[in-house]
């Protein structure tokens, strides 16, 4: 009895793996993610010749409650018309009888990725606040994301945010997920553990010498008791605003000395002005007169 | 508060200001109220265009250099206007005028809301 060789094994594995797009409007062109349960690929949609992302559980996932979770994720996703969230295009079962949905192709890169490529910390904020405002709109839908991550948020070449994902995270990520979602117990889980997970978020986006008052917003969003948190997603894009406006931020209370390096920061170019028309009233006042 | 509204009460604000420095200088003295209204209505046109520019373009530099030059530009007309009365003040009114420009442009560009969509 001979075996076959491990690649061949591995290679039959990838085969097997891969969606039986017989029969579909759509041409299975490259692998450009897998996670836990499913497998994200990019296909070409022969009918409307475009390429688009088709998400299919990963075979030895495709049972069908898993079937039924990826349904109600494009479900879900599909409930969220926002520039923030990735529109879906369609739905249903392939040939070999696994659940897809199709959605838009991203041309971008993962937040972490955005990030490495050394963002300037403003430029990195604003992309925050677009995640934050995609997050306030799915809670005012009664849409609680629950895996929020830097890898599910894909920033496009336009500094365009995405949030993908939406659904299936029941668990989380530890490195993002609120207590209250860690001990599975029976503390509910509701916006406030996504307001946890965008302070997880946020505090990936910070460089190692962040302004003290931003790393204070982000362990306001990450504090242990779900009320100390801010209230929604958008109180907490609203505070990075007042960051990045100049302004003080509600989690940080600054000395007097802050304060004033601050109000000199924001108004510097005014001060300038000032100063240099009380030096020029003060030159013309001892200009010799005709 | 609009851009423009900004801008025209910076304008006014800080003309008067500006012009109330002629004080120190004692030969100006006697023509005071003159002056202020002068300097007053020279800050207002300037916030009016400023502020009509800062409803349009969103640039701290493009702003303050436009309101600056208008500034300068207004101060140029009050100081020929002066020196045709007899006294010559180009410096004294154009310098102070420039700076004062420059400070209502940074107004309207950082404060005020913009016009709203239709």
């Amino acid at each position: 009895m001979s075996y076959l060789p491990n690649r061949v094994v591995e290679r039959l594995r990838e085969v097997v793996d891969l969606p039986d797009l017989t029969g579909t409007r759509y041409r299975l062109e490259r692998e450009i993610g897998r996670g836990g349960m499913g497998v994200v690929y990019e296909v070409f949609d022969a009918q409307l010749e475009r390429r688009v992302a088709l998400k299919v559980l990963a075979a030895p996932h495709a049972d069908s409650a898993a079937a039924e979770r990826l349904l109600a994720e494009a479900r879900v996703a599909a409930q969220l018309e926002h520039p923030g969230v990735i529109p879906l295009y369609d739905a249903g079962t392939l040939p070999d009888g696994r659940v897809y949905y199709t959605m838009k192709l991203v041309a971008g890169s993962h937040l972490s990725d955005y990030v490495r490529a050394a963002a300037p910390l403003s430029g990195r904020l604003r992309v925050f606040q677009k995640l934050c405002d995609a997050v306030a709109f799915a809670h005012s839908r009664g849409v609680v994301h629950r895996d929020l991550k830097p890898a599910n948020v894909m920033v496009g070449p336009f500094g365009e945010v995405l949030v993908v994902d939406w659904g299936i995270g029941v668990a989380g990520t530890p490195r993002y997920r609120a207590p209250e979602q860690a001990s599975g117990g029976d503390r509910p889980v509701g916006p406030a553990a996504d307001v946890f997970s965008l302070g997880a978020i946020l505090r990936t986006l910070l460089p190692a010498d962040a302004p003290r008052p931003l790393r204070a917003v982000a362990d306001r969003a990450m504090a242990e008791d779900p009320a100390e948190r801010y209230p929604d997603a958008g109180s907490l894009d609203r505070e990075i605003g007042r960051f990045l406006d100049g302004r003080a931020v509600e989690a940080y209370r600054e000395s007097t000395l802050e304060r004033g390096v601050r109000f000199y920061r924001k108004n510097q170019p005014l001060l300038v002005l000032l100063l240099v028309y009380v030096v020029i009233r003060f030159v013309l006042f001892f200009w010799p007169r005709p | 508060m609009n851009k423009v509204l900004i801008g025209v009460l910076a304008g006014l604000v800080l003309g008067a200001l500006d012009g109330a420095t002629a004080w120190f200088t004692p030969s100006a003295r006697s023509a005071m109220a003159s002056i202020l209204v002068g300097s007053s209505i020279k800050g207002l046109l300037v916030g009016l265009v400023a502020g009509f520019y800062a409803r349009k373009v969103n640039s701290t530099g493009k702003g303050v250099t436009l309101a600056a030059v208008i500034g300068l530009i207004l101060a140029f007309v009050v100081a020929v206007m002066d020196a045709q009365a007899g006294e010559q003040h180009y410096l004294q009114i154009m310098l102070p005028g420039f700076i004062t420009g420059a400070m209502i442009g940074f107004f309207t560009q950082r404060y005020g809301a913009l016009a709203k969509q239709s």
